[in-house]
């Protein structure tokens, strides 16, 4: 009996992985179509129209470009920590998968420390990045990699304390308690700062527009993967779009009820309001300009963290008054 | 199989343990010495993982891989340019060092003989958030404050250290 239940966990665990990979693998090339055709529609363009229906495997065909390229390695970079930097930047991203209930039963572990699992490898992001910007030996690279140290040092900080206060109302780490709590009413109506303060962080975390200064083409090339090219330019890519599946599917877990919804099955309802917020996101890149640098770090220094935390004491206050 | 699997994991982290240990003592380039001590420290929450604190091993990352190694690569931003060629090892800094470190593993080795250890299947508190919640805030408050207490006082140095700037430098 004990081993039937070892073999069958093993095999959960392996289909889990192949899931993950083709979920990750078919999300980034959807996102990256997406993204062309919001920005394209946007400025009152078509984008990508010739490969498939309305362009649909553009991707594809640029997937495939990019496995044919050639790897190139500049003589100057600091070899071992260039080759490891986009292994270390698209690891983490994987194992946050491990936890993130896509409905009732579609989960590969159901942890009690769920949403820390994500967090805390969300954080070796950071040290990827320092990693790529450092061994590439370009100044542009370098910047791009201490601007985006910067950022998402500062921008953790309120990311961290809006979830708390979520967490706080839940008494639970665990993902699918949360979803479970938001029965009666989404913590995006009971936490609506909350909420805003989430999406402006988690657009500063994924690096995306309008706080995209890590990879300002106009300014630093392309910030810290300048000097990355072919599929290990690709895997920063994957990561990228990877990271902005994990934060929106954060979103959907804490303040939009997760997989519930009424007729259609879980599993879809949790990919609609995933897509909603990345589509959000998208909406943000192409309207909004780039801050400066100041401003990015003012922003989260003296406006989020204390609005962040201003909302945790009054949630506590609230839940002990109740 | 699992067994295997079990024992090899295991094998893996403290090979990352010991291997990212040595980087970080032994390696000449000042950022390669952070990077293995970030290894060392993911070996570490690999062992907390290992003994069914997830928890722990969690907060080990998130703190140390996340928050420390970072704020130590800064401190390098703010130190001698790396292109500068680094000066010649003190070797009595080294034996000072070697002599530190040997003290502090023998008391270690022998606090891990002294202790009566009790194996996991008989252990009855789990190492879980609500358990480590409750020592905190109970029997380990006055240490828990004076840590916080501690922290504090780095961050009013660090603020009275930065606060002539550059220029006045």
């Amino acid at each position: 009996m004990a081993t039937t239940v070892q073999s069958v966990s093993i095999f959960g665990m392996i289909a889990g992985l192949i899931g993950v990979m083709a979920l990750v693998a078919v999300n980034a090339l959807f996102l990256i179509w997406m993204e062309r055709k919001v920005s394209a529609h946007m400025q009152l363009r078509p984008g990508p129209m010739e490969v498939g229906w309305h362009g649909a495997i553009q991707t594809i065909a640029d997937a495939l470009k990019l496995l044919g390229k050639e790897l190139i390695t500049p003589r100057e970079v600091d070899r071992p920590v260039y080759l490891a930097a986009p292994i270390v930047i698209f690891l983490p991203v994987l194992v946050s998968f491990l936890v993130i209930p896509f409905s009732q039963n579609l989960i590969i572990r159901d942890m009690n420390v769920g949403v820390l699992l994500i967090l805390s490898f969300a954080a070796l992001t950071v040290l990827a990045i320092l990693m790529a910007g450092w061994a590439s030996n370009n100044k542009y690279a370098v910047f791009g990699a201490i601007r985006s140290v910067a950022q998402n040092v500062a921008y953790e900080i309120p990311l961290l304390i809006t979830l708390m206060s979520v967490i706080l109302m839940v008494g639970s780490f665990r993902l699918t308690d949360i979803v479970a709590a938001q029965s009666r009413v989404w913590f995006i109506l009971v936490q609506p700062v909350a909420f805003i303060l989430y999406i402006i962080c988690a657009t500063a975390e994924t690096n995306r527009a309008p706080f995209d200064l890590p990879e300002a083409e106009s300014e630093l090339v392309a910030g810290f993967h300048t000097e990355y090219s072919g599929m290990r330019f690709a895997l920063f890519f994957l990561a990228e779009y990877t990271n902005m599946f994990i934060v929106a599917a954060l979103a959907t877990i804490f303040f939009l009820g997760g997989w519930r919804g009424p007729f259609l099955p879980g599993v879809i309802w949790f990919l609609i309001k995933v897509y909603a917020i990345i589509f959000l996101i998208m909406w943000f890149r192409w309207t909004f300009p780039r801050v400066r640098f100041d401003q990015l770090i003012t922003l989260s220094w003296k406006i989020l963290i204390p609005l962040s935390l201003a909302n945790l004491i009054i949630t506590a206050f609230v839940l002990k008054l109740v | 199989m699992s067994l295997l699997i079990a024992s090899l994991s295991f094998y893996l982290v403290v090979a990352a343990t010991v291997v990212g240990a040595v980087i970080a003592v032994a390696a000449r380039n000042i950022f390669h010495n952070v990077l293995g001590l970030a290894l060392s420290l993911i070996g570490v929450a690999g062992l907390f993982l290992y003994l069914n604190s997830p928890f722990v091993a969690l907060m080990q990352i998130l703190i140390y891989v996340g928050a420390i190694t970072i704020a130590i690569c800064f401190a390098i931003m703010l130190s001698q340019p790396l292109y500068l060629p680094a000066p010649p090892r003190n070797p009595l800094k080294i034996q000072g060092a070697a002599f530190g470190a040997g003290l502090v593993f023998i008391f270690l080795g022998l606090l891990t003989r002294q202790t009566l250890w009790t194996p996991a299947a008989e252990r009855v508190n789990d190492w879980s958030i609500t358990t480590i919640g409750h020592y905190l805030l109970n029997q380990y408050v006055v240490i828990f404050e004076l840590i916080s207490l501690l922290l504090l006082v780095a961050m009013l140095g660090a603020i009275v250290t930065a606060r002539g700037g550059r220029g006045s430098a």
